[in-house]
């Protein structure tokens, strides 16, 4: 091996580690800042040292590519608010599978001009599956931004001839790739892979409902690693194949926590727009009791601990600093407060911790689902700030309700629940959460951020 | 043989992978995602030899709209990363 090649490659192998490294420190929040940067750093070192490959001689386009792309990022990065994460994720997905697409097809369009001398099948197939998962990922990450930005409906669209049209896109994947491989001076292979794997991407992610969403996320992020992975193997680049699958590995465990977070399997969440909608549960009895903000203040205030409970109704409520003024108060009081945190909560994984972190809340007081549940008797009061299903008794009483087996936060075994809530409107008979209707359930309803600034003016007056 | 080697980092790759993030905790699963997007962006790397070999216009152009999207992910995906793992705050002992 010449001496520039493995100087390049004993580099890899260090910017490999401090990926590795990177990752590690990750695992708590008190060294994750320290691993981002030294993640950061491995990605320098081997941008740094792939410049100095001799077979590259000149560098105005990859600096214009490098000034374009690293402009809007930074812009990106400052300029997006803490409740469009999921977004901003979701588009960043879609980015890294157009720009392993596009590698994959530079590749193709590199040894077009050399007449494909030396490109094995083995490159093919991997440019093959570049093209796919690249496309997937890109295409299938635009719906889901569409989505959560609210550019798009976020319902499920399901039409007749679905699953057709899905198992005719898997079986022409493998008639296109066989054509391609088989004759890949013939650009129309390379066109129609392209074409197919968009459509499909497109197809497996509109039929997809807004609230499954955080698994749609997760996924995409994987495959987004897998991508990057798969234009390793074509470009014979090791730390593509190894690092683009550390990613793959990372989404893949992030969608596993969120399907058992839902007691649904990951076929059942992808296949969900071909289901039949499941067939109405038993009728839920009782009474539902509404308490004006003001009233929920005197048992606040004579409270001793308080669990909060957010879903992504606080998001959209931008409830979340007033929630922490409210916190501050009962702290003040004498209370403790700590905050339970459903895996699935909000529009994508972690989404809650980081608006409440946004809003200084310690990260101490952010516990999850298994470690609030046992000790749910102890609170005086749990405050359901706009969740919905993750507190839902229905869960683990009806039987028959869609969500039955999901493991959710049992609020209702507090002592007092405060649901904070829109309206009441409908008369509350569509609504299937039987948690509303418990004897120590008290709606608030109106504006989430309203109410909890109800509270915090009364504590002020008193 | 060359491919067996490339296949055999496959398999190591996803086993460490697997090993590593399952320690993540909950709380740092957005920030561990943006951070996903950032080392995501690696196809940087093989894309600058598209981009800067001198190759036939096409191959270029699609080389170096590979390193803008790739640079996004990169540069945005550390910066929004940092921000966000910044605000993570022990509680102060009082």
């Amino acid at each position: 091996m010449e001496s520039v090649a493995l100087i390049i490659n004993l580099a890899y192998v260090l910017a490999a580690g401090l990926f590795i490294l990177g990752l590690k420190l990750l695992s708590h929040p008190l060294t994750a800042r320290k691993g981002n940067m030294v993640s950061a750093v491995g990605m320098l070192v081997a941008v740094v040292v792939t410049l100095l490959d001799h077979q590259i001689i000149s560098y105005h386009w990859i600096l214009l590519g490098f000034a374009i792309g690293g402009a809007y990022g930074a812009w990106k990065a400052k300029s997006v608010e803490m409740t469009q994460m999921p977004e901003m994720v979701s588009l960043f997905n879609g980015y890294g599978g157009l720009a392993s697409l596009l590698l994959g097809w530079a590749t193709v369009s590199q040894l077009s001009t050399v007449g494909f001398s030396g490109a094995t099948s083995f490159v093919l197939i991997t440019v093959i599956l570049t093209l796919l998962i690249g496309g997937v990922t890109f295409s299938g990450s635009v719906i889901a931004w569409g989505k959560l930005s609210g550019r798009m409906n976020a319902k499920a669209v399901i039409f007749t001839g679905l699953r057709e049209l899905s198992v005719l896109h898997l079986v022409g994947f493998f008639v296109v790739g066989y054509l391609f491989v088989t004759d890949p001076m013939n650009p129309v292979w390379l066109y129609a892979t392209i074409a197919l794997a968009l459509s499909f991407g497109i197809l497996a992610t509109i039929s997809i409902g807004g609230a499954d969403m955080p698994v749609v996320i997760a996924l995409l992020n994987s495959y987004s690693g897998v991508a990057a992975s798969a234009a390793g193997l074509a470009v014979g680049n090791t730390i593509l194949i190894v690092t683009g699958l550390l990613v793959g590995a990372s989404g893949l465990i992030l969608t596993n926590i969120m399907c058992k977070a839902m007691n649904r399997s990951l076929m059942n969440v992808l296949l969900s727009g071909f289901a039949k909608p499941v067939e109405a549960a038993e009728k839920i009895e009782g009474e539902v009791k509404i308490m004006a903000a003001q009233d929920a203040f005197y048992v606040l205030e004579a409270a001793q601990a308080v669990l909060v409970i957010p879903g992504y109704g606080m998001a959209v409520a931008q409830a979340q600093h007033a929630v922490r003024e409210l916190q501050t108060l009962l702290e003040e009081n004498g209370c403790t407060v700590e905050y339970a945190i459903h895996p699935v909560a909000g529009r994508m994984p972690g989404h809650m911790n980081v608006l409440l972190a946004e809003a200084d809340v310690p990260y101490d007081q952010l516990c999850e689902m298994d470690d609030v549940n046992p000790r749910m008797e102890n609170y005086d009061v749990a405050i359901v700030i706009g969740a919905n299903d993750v507190v839902n008794p229905a869960a683990k009483e009806m039987k028959g309700s869609p969500i039955y087996g999901m493991p959710v936060i049992e609020a209702y075994r507090a002592k007092t629940v405060f649901v904070l809530k829109r309206s009441a409107n409908a008369g509350f008979a569509g609504v299937d959460n039987p948690l509303f209707f418990k004897d120590n359930t008290r709606m608030v309803l109106g504006d989430a951020k309203d109410t909890i600034n109800t509270i915090i003016r009364e504590f002020g007056d008193d | 043989m060359e491919n067996i080697y490339l296949i055999f980092i496959v398999l190591l790759a996803a086993f460490l992978g697997f090993e590593l993030i399952r320690k993540v905790p909950a709380t740092l699963h957005t920030p561990l995602m943006s951070g996903s997007n950032a080392i995501s962006g690696i196809t940087l790397v093989g894309a600058l030899a598209a981009s800067g070999m001198e190759n036939d216009i096409l191959t270029t152009i699609l080389g170096t709209a590979a390193v803008a999207l790739a640079s996004i992910n990169v540069v945005g995906g550390y910066l929004v990363t940092d921000r966000m793992l910044g605000m993570f705050k022990k509680k102060d002992k009082k």
